[in-house]
C-alpha cells in the first residue's frame, strides 16, 4: 500500500468502533487500497458495495436528487458507509453498530477529497 | 430462455448460480486444451467452438508467458470493453484444470465476477467426482461419446 494511500485510510480507522476502510473503484469493484481487520472479506465487500452503490445512485438520479454522495447501509452486527468521489472512486468504511457515523462520515469526505 | 448445457450434470447447478450471480452474459467450462464441458448463453455451435479455441490458446500464452517470468501459472485474466468485459480463469479440479470464459455486460463488474468465480470454482471442486480409471479407447465409443458430447452441448 503506498503511503499516501496509507494515511488516508489511517485516519479513518482511528476513530473508534471502525473495522476497517478501503478505497474501491466504483466501475469495477476492485479495491485501490485497505486497511482491513482480519475477518473482513474485502474483495466481497468492495465487489458488492461498487454494486449496490450503482444501483443506489440509479435510485437517487431516477428520484431527481442528483449523483449519490453518501451511503449509509445498517445491519445488526455493524454499519457500511461509503462516500463517492466525482473521480468514480468509492471510499468504504466498516464498522461496528455504535460507532459515532457522523465523525465516520467526516474522515470519509476528508479521504474523498484527498483521493480526488 | 437461454439455459446451461453442460456434458458433464454436475456442473449445472454451480455454473447456474454463477451466471445468475455474477451478471454473466456467456460463460464457457472447459478444459485447458479447449475440449468444451459445459455452456451458458450460445446460441450456434461455431461460436462455442471459436471462444473455446480461442480461450484455449490464450491460456496457451500465458502459460508459456508465465514459464518465462518463472511464474506458477496465472489464474486470472480480464480484459474490459466498452459494452463487455471478458474473465478468463483457470482452476484445479480431482479432474484436472478447468478453464472458465465468462463474458459480462455493463450491469456486473471485474470485481463482482471475480468474486463469484471464487465460489463457482470451490462449487466444482466440491461436486466434482473423482476421476474414472482410464479405459481402453474405442474407435467406435469415441464416435458415440462426441457425437453425445456435441448434441449436449449444441442441442442437436
Amino acid at each position: 500500500m503506498s503511503d499516501r494511500f496509507k494515511g488516508i485510510l489511517d485516519a479513518i480507522t482511528r476513530v473508534r468502533g471502525v473495522r476497517g476502510a478501503m478505497i474501491v473503484v466504483w466501475q469495477d469493484g476492485l479495491i485501490v487500497s485497505d486497511s482491513l481487520m482480519e475477518g473482513v472479506r474485502g474483495n466481497a465487500v468492495a465487489a458488492l458495495t461498487s454494486s449496490v452503490t450503482k444501483y443506489a445512485e440509479k435510485v437517487m438520479l431516477a428520484s431527481g436528487m442528483g449523483r449519490l454522495q453518501f451511503l449509509h447501509l445498517q445491519a445488526s452486527n455493524g454499519v457500511l458507509l461509503v462516500v463517492a468521489t466525482r473521480s468514480e472512486i468509492l471510499v468504504v468504511a466498516i464498522a461496528e453498530p455504535s460507532v459515532n457515523v457522523g465523525l465516520v462520515r467526516l474522515e470519509l469526505i476528508r479521504a474523498a477529497e484527498a483521493v480526488k | 430462455m437461454t439455459r446451461i448445457y453442460a456434458v458433464d450434470p454436475w456442473v449445472e447447478k454451480p455454473l447456474e448460480a454463477f451466471v445468475a450471480e455474477a451478471g454473466a452474459r456467456l460463460a464457457l467450462l472447459m478444459t485447458p486444451a479447449g475440449q468444451v464441458i459445459a455452456q451458458y448463453g450460445f446460441t450456434r455451435a461455431l461460436d462455442v467452438m471459436a471462444a473455446a479455441a480461442l480461450g484455449a490458446a490464450i491460456v496457451a500464452s500465458t502459460g508459456e508467458i508465465s514459464k518465462l517470468l518463472d511464474e506458477p501459472t496465472f489464474s486470472v485474466l480480464n480484459h474490459q470493453g466498452k459494452r463487455h468485459g471478458i474473465l478468463l480463469a483457470g482452476f484445479d479440479t480431482p479432474r484436472g484444470r478447468m478453464v472458465c470464459l465468462v463474458v459480462y455486460g455493463l450491469d456486473s463488474t471485474p470485481g463482482l465476477v471475480q468474486l463469484f468465480f471464487e465460489e463457482f470454482s470451490r462449487d466444482v471442486r466440491d461436486a466434482c467426482p473423482e476421476p474414472e480409471a482410464p479405459k481402453q479407447v474405442l474407435a467406435a465409443d469415441f464416435e458415440r461419446e462426441l457425437n453425445e458430447s456435441l448434441a449436449t452441448l449444441f442441442r442437436t
